[in-house]
């Protein structure tokens, strides 16, 4: 069984995020890229498989600042091959064209995938579902919002999940495209000491992409930090005070 | 739930952390008499307190030790360690390696995964971003000069250490310490951002690849900067500082920040002018008082307070209980509570009130934030208030000074 993972990386929330001069994106320069929760899951869940069944686990990603340890990680964590693919686009690459690019990567191979498994989304773009595009452009089957997977005799059985709390099991022929919204169990602790082993005995191969299609994203025309609330109301004072303020304006509002 | 992965890799060749336990000398001199699962805090809920693992080691049933997930229930208080009559190291060495094996195995609570990553990545157990550490400094009320941006030599490197520098309640102390240091003219200067996670209870808690990683980050940076010498309030960071970080090549003179003050407690006397009118106990922090012996220097800054009634805990200098956040003990706090439904910062905060303390000295940033919080759940509090050294001391000095 042959999985092909392939990955992005988002802007990382926890550090600052800087709108570019053009006022339409962020200052990617200025970004740290983190790898993408769900693909995160994708991965995990793919290690999940192999260690199961048995197979080969390719993690494919986009050269960004920090790609490396993403692989690195991938390869501790039991990935058996992963590949940076290697171009200027960082500040340029969109969810399209990252399809495209793997498409390409496939094709240049002589065997294809059993099972492609990517995050369900991408927090970074407002279409950054890699999934559907995949799907379409190799012509395979595709579940969403995959929160379980089950594999037996070549048949896989996923629980993908709807709106309102529902669930939802398929039963999928390979191959097949699963966007993972969660792997059976969450992402595994990868300890220094494994990681540093991988960084020493692990190798990454590099794919050069040549020219970069970039159609077919969302267009932005403006990005800007969320505007304030004119309701919004500062109370000041000790406990005591700040109480006794808003229960007067809870009864004012006629809440209380 | 923890996933077992891979255990019977344990029952085909050992690892490397495996046959290190087994072959460790010092276990050897084990009588089994039992006392430190006795005086384990949580011994009464773990499957294998250090006796029990020993006992199975000779019983050549060593591996059943790594079915029971108990052993995240060890906060390394160092109880056991110092009560052993056969002085075997086994906070540091036995059960962190023990929590190494199960780290390595793939059976981490959740909770303590984040906290490791979040080290990993940031440089710090809480998640934030390295840019916001000096962020505390903005409310100190007095310059903090950082090395590297505003000097570059100074008598004091101050290492500020997570949580003081983080924790939105434990920073307050950071910022008494400040103008305390302000006011006895110390030439001091923090890192900043370039000041990583020391690393200490990560350690603790089985990841001591990290903790190496961390400690060279670290060492790196001092290497930088002129200084004479290391505080801290952190006693995690200065155990890490004083007896860690030495065998990686990193040595430097540290001392506890009440180590420090105490020192200077005649220049600092005559500031101390403002009666702090408190029945007050002192509680150990494990890392300052039984890891390292630090016992009477806090006791006398609390005594030279005017008005101050300074009484002792029930449990106090070397049979101090612990507050729960050591060796990973404050990213398992769910954990802990699903197999105990306790805290043992409850247990601490009703020490306190059966001695009707009306404060709560404490020497240690995991300390306030877990006292506090533990007085949210403990019934008839009233009154109980939690107070760093630095911050009663600040009470006594008053802000205008
Ligand atoms: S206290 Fe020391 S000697 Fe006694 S059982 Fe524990 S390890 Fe063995
Ligand atoms: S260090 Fe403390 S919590 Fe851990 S086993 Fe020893 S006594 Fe128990």
């Amino acid at each position: 069984m042959k999985i092909l993972v392939p990955i992005q990386l988002v802007p990382d929330l926890v550090e600052e995020l800087v709108i570019a001069q053009d006022g339409k994106r962020l200052d990617l320069d200025a970004t740290r890229w983190i790898i993408s929760e769900f693909d995160d899951h994708a991965i995990e869940q793919a290690i999940l498989l192999k260690e199961k069944i048995g197979g080969e686990v390719t993690v494919i990603a986009p050269d960004f600042e920090g790609t490396e340890d993403v692989l690195y990680q991938a390869l501790a964590k039991g990935a058996d091959q992963v590949v940076k693919l290697s171009g200027d686009f960082q500040s340029e690459l969109n969810t399209h064209a990252l399809a495209r690019l793997v498409v390409h990567y496939l094709q240049t191979k002589s065997e294809r995938p059993d099972l492609i498994l990517t995050g369900v989304q991408a927090n970074s773009s407002l279409d950054g579902s890699l999934g559907p595009l995949l799907a379409a452009y190799l012509d395979l089957p595709f579940v969403d919002c995959v929160a379980q997977t089950e594999i037996e005799d070549q048949k896989i059985t996923v629980r993908k999940e709807y709106p309102g709390g529902l669930t939802a099991d398929w039963s999928v022929a390979l191959p097949v495209v699963l966007g993972i919204q969660a792997a059976n169990t969450p992402p595994r602790y990868v300890p220094i000491s494994k990681m540093r082993l991988a960084m020493k005995t692990g190798s990454i191969a590099t794919e050069e992409v040549g020219e970069l299609d970039l159609s077919g994203a969302v267009d932005s025309t403006r990005m800007y930090t969320p505007e304030a609330d004119q309701r919004a109301q500062m109370i000041d004072g000790d406990v005591d005070q700040v109480a006794e303020k808003l229960v007067a304006l809870f009864k004012e509002l006629g809440v209380l | 739930m923890l996933e077992a992965r891979s255990l019977n890799q344990l029952s085909g060749m050992p690892d490397e952390v495996v046959s290190s336990i087994i072959t460790d000398p010092a276990l050897r001199s084990c009588i089994q008499c039992g006392t430190c699962g006795g005086v384990c805090p949580f011994g009464y809920l773990m499957d294998y307190p250090p006796v029990r693992v020993i006992a199975a080691l000779r019983a050549d049933v060593f591996s059943k030790v790594f079915t029971s997930d108990t052993i995240w229930m060890c906060v390394a208080c160092s109880m056991c360690s110092t009560s052993c009559p056969a002085q075997i190291p086994l906070t540091a060495d036995l059960m962190s390696r023990l929590k190494e094996e199960m780290i390595l195995q793939g059976s981490v609570p959740e909770e303590l995964q984040t906290a490791l990553e979040n080290s990993q990545r940031y440089g710090n157990p809480l998640g934030e971003a390295s840019r916001k550490r000096a962020d505390w400094t903005r409310g100190a009320g007095v310059p903090v000069p950082i090395f590297g941006k505003d000097v570059t030599q100074a008598d004091v490197l101050w290492f500020v250490g997570d949580y003081a520098s983080y924790h939105p309640r434990a920073l307050r102390a950071s910022q008494a310490l400040a103008r305390l240091l302000r006011l006895l003219n110390v030439d001091f200067a923090i890192l900043g951002n370039e000041e990583s996670s020391d690393g200490d209870s990560q350690r603790l808690a089985g990841e001591h690849g990290l903790f190496e990683l961390l400690a060279e980050k670290n060492g790196r940076v001092f290497k930088k900067y002129k200084f004479k010498q290391i505080i801290t309030t952190d006693p995690h960071a200065f155990n890490a500082l004083k007896n860690e970080y030495p065998l990686a090549g990193i040595s430097y003179p540290v001392q506890h920040s009440t180590q420090f003050l105490y020192e200077r407690i005649d220049q600092l006397k005559p500031f101390l002018r403002r009666e702090v009118k408190a029945r007050v106990v002192y509680h150990d922090p494990c890392y300052l008082g039984r890891a390292n012996g630090i016992y009477e220097e806090p006791r006398a800054l609390l005594k030279a307070i005017p008005g101050l009634t300074l009484v002792e805990l029930p449990h106090h200098h070397k049979t101090s209980l612990c507050c729960g956040g050591g060796g990973g003990g404050m990213w398992l706090d769910g954990f802990q509570w699903e197999k105990s439904h306790t805290r043992l910062s409850e247990w601490c905060v009703q020490e306190a009130l059966q001695l009707k303390a009306g404060v709560m000295a404490i020497a240690c940033p995991y300390e306030t934030p877990r006292f506090e919080d533990a007085i949210k759940i403990v019934s008839h509090t009233d009154g109980l208030a939690i107070k760093d050294v630095c911050e009663l001391l600040l009470e006594s000095v008053g802000t205008e000074s």
